[in-house]
Parts: C-alpha cells; structure tokens; sequence
C-alpha cells in the first residue's frame, strides 16, 4: 500500500519535472525568470478552505495579491519552519513589494492542525502568512491539482506520526494565473528577483 | 616530588582521554515553535581524536522526548526519519542544521521561550554522556545569533 502511494508520489513527480523540462524548451520574449516558469501549465489558484482566522476563504479571495502556496504541517519542525524562514527573509529583502504578497501554508495534517493551531504557527515566522485547511478531501482535491502529493506516515507509537509532503513551492500572479515552481533550496535572490518581477508587473484580476 | 608525580599523572591522563573527551559541541540552538509543537535542535560537533565517534542518542529536562532525526527532501518529498547513529569522523565535523541532521524535541515539561539556555545530554558510542547548552531561538531564526 505505501509502495503504491510511494511510486504514484514518484510517477506525479517526474511528470512535474517533464512538464518544467518542456516549459524550459519554450523561446518567449518574456520577463527572464530565475525560477521556473510554469505560466500555462498549472491551473489558476482555486480552492475551497477554512483559513487561520476560521474564515472560509477560496482562491478569488486572494486576487489582487502574488501568491505563494507551500503544503505543510504545523508538527514539522524541521523542514517546514526552514521553508517559512526563507520565505519570511524573501519577504524583508522584498521591502515595499511584499504587501502584495501572500504566504499561503496549506495544512497536509488535517486531524491535527486547527485554525487557532496555524494561527500562531504562521505568524511566528511572518505576518504575511496565511494558515488554510480543510477536509481531507478539500486538501487532497487542492494538492492533485497542482501535482503535489502528501503521505501520513505509520504512528511512531506514541500517537505521533509524520507527514511526507511535496517540498515544491507554487507562485501565482495578482490574477491567481500559476506562473512559477521553486523547490526549498532555490537560492533566496531568485526568489526575490522574480516576486520583483512579479509584483511591479500589471495583473487584471 | 610527591606533588609534582601527582601532576604529571594527571598530565598523562588528560593526554589519553577517551573518545568522549575528544568530541565538543558548539553553536547549539533550538527552533521553538508556539505551543507544545515538536521543536528542532541544531549543533556542530566536532572531534578532535584519532578515533570515530558516533553520537547515539539524545535526552533533556526541557522535553519529555528527544529522538536524532534527519529530514531530506529528496525526489521533491519533504520527510524526515529516526535515525541510530550519526558517526563523527576522525578530526572531522559533523553538523546539525535545518533540513538534515536534528534533535527532534518533543512534549516541553515547561513553556521553552526564545533566549532561555536549553540542556541537551548526547549519548555516545562509547557510553559516555556529553552535555551540551542549546539556546533557544524564534521559529523564524536562522540561527544561534541570526
Ligand atoms: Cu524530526
């Protein structure tokens, strides 16, 4: 059972990478993007969820604003806070520009992560994060479309258990369009370069 | 004389310390997270001996388990596993950071608070015990300073 979900977890990767290895191979004469450009091969932003406040919040709520959507778990403290420590240090060195974005950490641990959990969990790393979650279904309806998968690892035995989780992190534009893929160890200048570009560009929601 | 035989016992004795003696730890800090979520701790270690050393368990006062886990986020996964021993080569360094090597910190016995000094006790593969003083950082630290 777990090798089965192992190799599908496997098999939507390489279908990932396949697809940013064919964005790669496009000629356009636009803005040159550090990370990877994925404009036209993942769907818009669009989802159903409870954000950390408990209001229920859905993709259009978010226009106007560049997204950056992470899948995460509140009980992961090691790559997870290092991944919204970046971030939060992306967001500083952008300055002015980062009013107009939005961290979106989109709970994989849906039994355990309550909004009131993420609240405090999103604002100890910055104020510009937003905590979503949802029903298994609603979570795992959000991951498929983006290619993104999540594993809950066997109990421990103390009533603990583990989440493996895709590491990918997914950037939209103001106008909820997907337009950029970095991974956890994408180098912190690209990231602000590209939010610089992203931000300063013309989006009509 | 009798002194001066006594000093230089203890001379010889220092000079053949065993395993334990050679490995030091510094630069330890933990990420503390709100509540009572699992934290992560982070170390260098370094040993100066001939001889390698493994670091074999963890346990503090501060939290009622403290497991030696390392994250990877191979194939594009983030997870992380237990891990027995993590092995300090002969004059080498082994360092503890965020996305590898970690103390995993779970169930806190008291509120930890950024700044407070946090005991980590390491375990070694000859037996002896090594502790070490961790400080504890915000979630969004980067670092024991920064
Ligand atoms: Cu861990």
């Amino acid at each position: 059972m777990k090798h089965i979900t192992r190799r599908r977890v496997r098999l939507a990767l390489l279908a990932l990478l396949a697809l940013v290895a064919l964005v790669g191979c496009q000629r356009e004469p636009q803005p040159e993007w550090k990370l990877n450009d994925v404009s036209g091969h993942l769907p818009d932003l669009d989802f159903r969820l409870t954000d950390d406040n408990g209001k229920a919040v859905t993709g259009a709520d978010f226009r106007g604003k560049v997204t950056v959507m992470y899948f995460g778990y509140t009980h992961c403290p090691d790559v997870c806070p290092l991944t919204l420590t970046q971030l939060h240090v992306v967001l500083d060195r952008l300055g002015a520009p980062a009013d107009r974005v939005r961290i979106l950490f989109v709970s994989v641990d849906p039994a355990r992560d309550t909004p009131a959990i993420m609240h405090a969990y999103v604002n100890a790393f910055d104020k510009r994060a937003v905590g979503l979650v949802g029903s298994d279904r609603d979570v795992e309806a959000l991951a498929k479309r983006y290619r993104s998968a999540f594993t809950r690892e066997p109990d421990r035995g103390d009533g603990n258990y583990e989440v493996s989780h895709s590491s990918a992190i997914y950037i939209f534009d103001g106008s909820g369009k997907a337009r950029l893929l970095a991974t956890p160890s994408a180098s912190q200048d690209d990231i602000v370069h590209d939010l610089h570009l992203l931000t300063s560009m013309e989006t009509t929601p | 004389m009798m002194v001066r035989t006594i000093a230089a016992a203890l001379l010889v004795a220092a000079g053949t310390a065993n395993a334990a003696d050679t490995v030091t730890a510094s630069a330890g800090w933990i990420r503390v997270l709100p509540g009572s979520l699992p934290a992560g701790g982070y170390v260098v270690f370094q040993n100066t001996g001939d001889r390698e050393v493994a670091i074999v368990d963890a346990e503090s006062p501060a939290y009622g388990m403290a497991m030696i886990h390392r994250s990877s986020t191979e194939t594009g996964m983030g997870r992380m596993e237990m891990v027995d021993r993590v092995a300090i080569p002969p004059k080498g360094t082994v360092a503890f950071s965020p996305g590898g090597y970690h103390v995993m910190l779970e169930h806190p016995t008291h509120p930890v608070t950024p700044g407070e000094p946090v005991q980590v006790i390491f375990t070694l593969s000859d037996g002896k015990k090594l502790p070490v003083t961790f400080v504890a950082r915000p979630a969004n630290a980067n670092g024991p300073k920064d």
